[in-house]
């Protein structure tokens, strides 16, 4: 919102010239930018869990298979364990291993797990995977992540449209405002879809390290979610149904790009994810145990 | 200088109410996650007897495990308060723990998928269970800390709030091993 409300208020001194004495009366830029991104979170609210079920084909649980009423047993227990009300639970028939949850509320909220992950995971380290999502939803990371996502779109659309304007003609006309004030404005809408780019991963990033502590603080079992991290790692398969606007939401980068395994500045920069290697050591250190000889013990 | 008083007046009576609502809110939470320890309890209460029935026919030579279960069983549901029942509910922990760990030595109980089917349900209640004391253990914690910590702790006493009972796991089930038999 305050993106908006920036973008909106730059648009209006630069182009329209609403902060001078021959400008428009209202700033109309940022009341109508305001709006959209209302309307556009809005949206998101209510149709952003739907959308995201939807892209991925997810579909509803069938009871009669072993697994998944393990499945849906496993998300009871954490359910209890956490004190939310039990969230709706969906499989996605795909072979790489990966969750993911969203909803807006607790009480509306979904966790979704491929087939990949329930064949290749053990109860107790399934455990972990869907105590990392009841996290998420616990800490309301669906809702701010989703607020993100759309804010980065948001935000990407508007500096495109401001800079567009900005260097049309009529940039010229008006050059009654005084410059001073032009270049911090320039400036914002120039930086801004960088900025915000940057600030999402960064968001993402810490929520995940958060994610991982709460689900050990539901089932007091830091190794069974590190070796559930550890088989997704090792199995290395990329989820083909998610896109770069998604991919914050799962509990393993699932797009799997280089970058995501290295450690450093750069790349601590640039990705949703923190290095998976670094949240499997954090939570050894949890259960205090060295990460080299239970990583071997564990597989 | 009146509004100065009068504001002060005002941030003490809304810290009050603040307070106050906190605690009423922690005290149904906790009523609430007793409810969830209650649930769990009767459905291991109704699946028992169906374990011990598919259960009965294959191992002849564990009568007296079997018969230490269904007196556990029987004496928990009898136990009232959280005391009580958490010793009660320890034993038949314990006991029932010892079945599972003696139905690994029966190959064909574990073919069969009726048996399955029961593990899969008694390890999920056994862990719901378990994760519902520690959420509600958790709470009373909570709960008894903000009713000690200064401030907090003159409203509570001038509401009559009481500290609540933790659900305490006795010592037997200590020693004892954590069920946890997965399917695969």
């Amino acid at each position: 919102m305050l993106f908006f409300l920036l973008v909106g208020l730059a648009v209006d001194t630069v182009y329209l010239g609403v902060f001078t004495l021959h400008g428009l009366p209202v700033p109309l830029a940022t009341i109508s930018t305001l709006l959209f991104s209302i309307i556009m979170t809005v949206t998101a609210n209510n149709f952003g869990g739907h959308l995201i079920l939807t892209s991925v084909g997810a579909e509803k649980l069938d009871i009669q298979i072993p697994e998944h009423r393990e499945l849906h047993n496993v998300v009871t227990e954490m359910a209890l364990a956490s004190g939310c009300s039990m969230p709706k639970v969906y499989v996605v028939y795909d072979p790489a291993p990966n969750a993911f949850a969203t909803g807006r509320e607790e009480r509306s909220a979904s966790v979704c797990v491929t087939t990949g992950l329930l064949t290749l995971l053990n109860r107790e380290e399934t455990q972990g995977v869907v105590a990392h999502e009841i996290a998420h939803i616990r800490n309301h990371d669906t809702r701010v992540m989703m607020l993100i996502s759309v804010l980065l779109g948001g935000v990407v659309l508007l500096s495109d449209w401001a800079q567009r304007s900005l260097f049309s003609s009529r940039y010229g006309q008006r050059h009654r405002s005084h410059p001073l004030i032009a270049v911090p404005a320039l400036l914002l809408v120039a930086v801004s879809p960088l900025v915000s780019r940057l600030l999402a991963m960064a968001v993402s990033r810490q929520r995940e390290y958060l994610a991982d502590a709460t689900a050990v603080e539901f089932t007091r079992n830091p190794l069974g979610l590190a070796k559930a991290l550890e088989r997704i790692r090792d199995a290395n398969l990329p989820f083909r149904k998610a896109t770069s606007g998604t991919a914050h939401l799962f509990i393993a980068n699932p797009l799997r790009r280089r970058i995501d395994d290295r450690e450093g500045m750069l790349a601590d920069l640039l990705s949703t994810h923190p290095p998976i290697n670094r949240r499997i050591l954090l939570l050894y250190q949890m259960a205090k145990l060295p990460s080299g000889a239970a990583g071997g013990m564990g597989l | 200088m009146s509004w100065v008083i009068w504001g002060a007046l005002f941030f003490i009576a809304a810290w009050i109410v603040w307070t106050y609502n906190g605690l009423v809110a922690l005290k149904h939470q906790i009523q609430n996650g007793w409810k969830q320890i209650d649930v769990q309890l009767k459905r291991r209460y109704d699946l028992i007897p169906n374990l011990i029935e598919t259960v009965k026919g294959y191992m002849k030579y564990e009568q007296e495990t079997l018969k230490q279960v269904i007196d556990a069983r029987s004496k928990a549901m009898a136990s009232n308060g959280v005391k009580e029942t958490a010793a009660a509910e320890g034993v038949l922990t314990e006991s029932l723990g010892k079945i599972f760990a003696l139905m690994e030595n029966y190959p064909d109980l574990k073919a069969n998928e009726n048996v399955l089917r029961l593990q899969e349900e008694l390890t999920t209640t056994e862990n719901q269970l378990a994760f519902a004391r520690q959420h509600y253990n958790d709470l009373v914690m909570r709960f008894n800390m903000r009713q000690e910590v200064f401030p907090a702790n003159m409203i509570a006493s001038f509401f009559r709030f009481q500290p609540s009972e933790f659900f305490s796991v006795p010592e037997a089930e200590k020693t004892a091993p954590r069920v946890n038999l997965s399917l695969s």
